[in-house]
């Protein structure tokens, strides 16, 4: 390698000879130079350059700095000239000027919005120190051919990773998903919601901790809590050593206090967290286990060790868990892998076992919106200068006369855009504060201007300098190329290419605009779609209340009478899970005539006896639970996925085996949609489970104010659980909020198409009053020959019609091929009909022509003698 | 008005560009400085006050011989003027009476300088 030579950076040297004052060059110069060399002789080149840098740095003070030559004061004359004449013109053409900025500061603010959206989604888990080499562990298993990933896994597999491939990782840590517990301080009694971890958890997500440290959860008693639930319980006391319960049950104390977990997390409802080792030995189920590697139940983190990567990991780990099953179980094939946190939130859909994306779709969906909004805004801006070039070119024409050279024009014409980009900006700014509020709560965030964010500001002003460039390159670079000559005599018409270029912008607008529209149909009509799909049972006046404790439960019949003596419900059931999801699901099943090589997966829910009735779902065939036969405690009611499933032509009757143990069929009801209302109903059995609790499902009366009955049934709840929490949900709001992220997404989508519309519109309504402006004459003269109000009005409309009619003819099918490719996201899902972009096109055609006509029909109407007397 | 009051540094810098005589350049001085105090300026730091004082007229400066080690660019050499000769010694005088008005002290510390 040829060594470079010994001498000061010669970066340094030239930034030194730009800034510095000319009679001080040499005698510093040689200064820095002797500096330089002498350190040389003695240090090393690395210690002498970096001297030599610092200082040619410190030299930046205002006495040797060069003096301004004279003329940048004429400079600045003149940018203060450029700056009147940009305001002079825009009032002299106060719609023009005020389109331009009405579009541009919509359009900006739509920009900012978004992406401040895309900032926020693209910063969760960022804030973990170790967040790119954490990763959960999931799992592909095959069902009858087909693969389901799954993000939960068997609790012995920790173990085995630590044991078996411990050299990959640096933690391994299991986990519990988060839940709502009670957590008890002396006589304050709230639900909270935290995870049971083994004592790594803190080290791996390097918690920041405020008391105590990470290892506290060596100790099966302790625990570690968030600083706002520290706050809610012990206000300002010290909570480190104070003793608190979880569920009644498991009795710990504060070893450590951590910063709550920000809002951009996974974790960030985690309010404590609690020793795994605790969990084992309180709760019988997870010590009891048939078979520990049977249920899938928990969520395992890993860190890698260093130089690991995701994929070598994961393909070593991949059999970790089928080495260790039965036959029955490895049916299923179970593949581990390892997703890594950076991706948690934003790929987390899995078809086939493959990534298939998951929120990054609706970044890259708002990312192109945004970007099209701003360009959209861009063209207006420029298809009204084009139209009016006509005019400026004798203003070109005088100013060139009287000696202006090519580049002030352009510096002229540049300035104007400028200044119209900077005040559009300065009023986006204005509109996304007041607008934030609204969009935070459409969108379920906490964005923020990030006002202290000096990067984000260069960033936002480079990005006002390119669009003002942009948008006003076309007078910059080409109006002021027209000869003074050429341009007074009049007979200056703006090129061909000049009315095709602002044709083809009109068309790219508007197809955009019709895009939008259908694909917001379309995600509105999904939604629509499933919340019509019968949900089998009905969700109005029905009140889920959890029961937290066995007190309601063992009382359950005294509950009953009380209430419904007093007129408040109906009735009421117990059942293992809320109506509106389904918790539990076994592989435990078989039937006569079972295809041994079928791996299953069946929903199953505990209930009371007059579960059915309660929520009112439908018997297809044979009946419901009655609690005065007594065989029906070994009885089955399942729904009509599962009687198809199994292959039984009559199903009541039928006998199947759960463990083992046979079950007769009973009953078979209308299917119940307990999960995404998007997907198809899973197989689900009920029976009858004599210890059903923790949801106690109340039926209203309906001629009961809902406030009233609720609160007799909280009064009642008291009375059995005085030191519970009192945690309920309408079934129907919570039914309704499974529609939440599709509707978040539709609102926002509805919203930003309607502004799009709204830019496309100021377009054409600034083409059209210019072209009603230039047409003034011909129309006079139309009219004089006997034209009517409404010859004229269509002949003028027509022109933008079609520009329409062309977007429209592009943008449906594309769009109708873009949304029909949506909608196969979903199960149950839509088919985009053809009334669809249908309806989009008649809208917009509808809305171009209310634009246009504003101009056209005054133009139309004006008496030809006031229009032909002009000039 | 020209300003005549000498700050501490610029007192400090007016010395030790007279100790060092027609070796008097920037970066001799801030060497020297830094030999005579331990602190570490820039040469850009010492530069400016030279500027200063040359402005108040305590300095004048005029380009000097040149070196190979330098590049062949010749050194710019500040000299004290008579004006800051005086200013120096009112400097040292105005703090002398202030010590001897202050005796408790001035008893004990015996002036080293």
């Amino acid at each position: 390698m040829r060594r470079q030579p010994d001498i000061p950076p010669r970066l340094a040297t030239w930034l030194l000879h730009r800034f510095l004052r000319d009679d001080l060059a040499e005698d510093v110069g040689g200064d820095l130079e002797e500096r330089f060399y002498t350190l040389r002789e003695n240090t090393s080149r690395l210690r002498a350059q970096t001297d030599y840098w610092y200082q040619v740095l410190f030299y930046i003070r205002p006495f040797a700095i060069r003096k301004r030559s004279r003329q940048p004061q004429l400079y600045r004359a003149m940018y203060k000239n450029y700056f009147t004449t940009s305001l002079r013109a825009m009032k002299k053409n106060k719609l023009h000027a005020a389109i331009n900025i009405a579009g541009l500061s919509v359009g900006m603010t739509v920009a900012i919005i978004i992406g401040l959206w895309i900032k926020d989604e693209l910063s969760y888990e960022k804030h973990f120190d170790n967040y790119s080499s954490i990763g959960r562990v999931l799992q592909n298993v095959t069902n009858n051919g087909h693969v389901d990933t799954w993000w939960s896994v068997p609790w012995p597999l920790a173990d085995e990773l630590r044991k078996k491939y411990g050299d990959n990782f640096t933690h391994v840590v299991l986990a519990t998903d988060a839940e709502n517990a009670v957590v008890t301080y002396e006589d304050k009694h709230l639900s909270q919601s935290g995870i049971f971890a083994e004592p790594d958890f803190g080290a791996l997500f390097t918690l920041p901790m405020v008391q105590g440290g990470h290892d506290a959860l060596q100790d099966a008693s302790s625990v570690l809590i968030s600083q706002s639930l520290a706050r809610t319980y012990f206000a300002d006391g010290d909570p480190i050593g104070k003793i608190i319960t979880i569920n009644t049950t498991m009795t710990v104390h504060v070893a450590g206090v951590y910063k709550d977990i920000p809002e951009q997390s996974e974790f960030n409802n985690v309010h404590f967290i609690a020793p795994w080792q605790l969990l084992y030995n309180e709760s019988g189920w997870i010590k009891n286990m048939h078979d520990p590697w049977r249920p899938n139940a928990f969520s395992l983190y890993v860190g890698l060790a260093a130089n690991r990567s995701f994929d070598a990991v994961s393909l070593m780990i991949k059999d970790a868990k089928l080495k260790n099953l039965s036959t029955e179980l490895a049916k299923k094939k179970p593949a581990l892998f390892i997703h890594p946190m950076s991706r948690w939130h934003l790929y987390s859909r899995f078809k086939d076992g493959f990534q298939v994306g998951g929120l990054i779709t609706y970044v890259w969906l708002f990312a192109i919106i945004g970007v099209f909004v701003v360009l959209m805004a861009c063209m207006n801006f420029m298809n009204l200068s084009t139209a009016r070039s006509e005019k400026r070119a004798k203003e070109v024409g005088i100013r060139k006369a009287i000696g202006s050279y090519r580049s002030q024009l352009i510096q002229q014409f540049f300035s104007e855009s400028l200044v119209t980009v900077l005040l559009s900006f300065t009023l986006a700014l204005l509109l996304v504060q007041l607008s934030l509020p609204a969009f935070n709560l459409v969108a379920g965030k906490q964005a923020a201007l990030p006002w202290s964010d000096i990067t984000l500001w260069l960033y936002a002003i480079g990005l006002c300098v390119v669009i003002g460039l942009l948008a006003g390159s076309y007078p910059a670079l080409y109006l002021s190329s027209i000869t003074a000559r050429h341009a007074l005599k009049g007979g200056f018409r703006a090129s061909k290419g000049s009315s095709w270029s602002r044709k083809v912008m009109v068309v790219v607008q508007f197809t955009v605009s019709v895009t939008m529209i259908i694909g917001t149909a379309v995600v509105f009509r999904q939604i629509q779609h499933a919340k019509n799909r019968p949900i089998g049972y009905e969700t109005d006046g029905l009140v889920a209340v959890q029961t937290n404790s066995s007190e309601l439960h063992k009382h359950i019949d005294a509950v009953r009478n009380e209430l419904q003596q007093a007129r408040f419900i109906v009735d009421v059931a117990e059942a293992g899970s809320p109506t509106t999801e389904s918790w539990s699901s076994t592989s435990a099943i078989k039937w006569d005539g079972k295809d041994p090589d079928l791996s299953v997966d069946f929903s199953n829910v505990g209930v009371s006896a007059n579960y059915g009735k309660t929520i009112g779902w439908e018997i297809a065939q044979g009946r419901d639970f009655n609690r005065d036969i007594l065989s029906d405690s070994n009885a089955f009611i399942v729904n009509e996925t599962a009687a198809n499933y199994m292959g039984f032509t009559t199903p009541v009757g039928e006998v199947v085996y759960w463990y083992d143990q046979p079950i007769k069929i009973v009953g078979v009801i209308k299917d119940i949609v307990s999960n995404s209302p998007f997907e198809p109903v899973k197989p689900t059995f009920y029976f009858i489970d004599p210890n059903a609790g923790g949801f106690a499902l109340f039926r209203i009366s309906p001629d009961q104010p809902a406030q009233q009955a609720l609160g007799a049934i909280e009064r009642v709840y008291k009375k059995y659980n005085p030191e519970k929490p009192f945690t309920f949900r309408f079934v129907d709001e919570a039914y309704a909020q499974k529609f939440g992220n599709e509707e978040r997404m539709g609102k926002l989508a509805g919203i930003f198409t309607s502004l799009a519309i709204f830019i496309s519109c100021l377009g054409i309504f600034g083409l059209s009053s210019f072209i009603a402006e230039q047409r003034t004459k011909e129309i006079g003269i139309r009219k004089v020959h006997g034209a009517t109000v409404f010859q004229v009005w269509r002949m003028v409309s027509t022109d933008f019609v079609v520009l329409v009619v062309v977007a429209c003819c592009i943008a449906m099918p594309v769009a109708y091929w873009l949304a029909s490719q949506w909608v196969t996201r979903y199960t149950y899902h839509t088919n985009v009909s053809w009334f669809i972009p249908v309806f989009a096109a008649l809208t917009i055609l509808l809305i171009t022509l209310v634009t246009v006509s504003w101009h056209t029909v005054q133009a139309a109407k004006t008496n030809p003698v006031k229009s032909l007397r002009t000039e | 008005m020209i300003e005549t009051r000498l700050g501490d540094f610029e007192e400090v810098i007016l010395l030790i560009a007279g100790i060092l005589d027609d070796e008097a350049y920037a970066l001799k001085i801030t060497e020297e400085f830094k030999r005579q105090t331990g602190r570490e300026v820039s040469i850009g730091a010492v530069h400016s006050t030279l500027d200063r004082l040359e402005q108040k007229g305590f300095v004048k400066s005029a380009l000097g011989e040149a070196t190979a080690i330098r590049g062949g660019k010749r050194k710019r050499i500040f000299t004290i003027t008579a004006l800051g000769k005086r200013v120096l010694k009112d400097a040292m005088d105005f703090k002398m009476s202030l010590w001897k008005q202050y005796p408790l002290l001035a008893g004990k510390l015996n002036f080293s300088f």
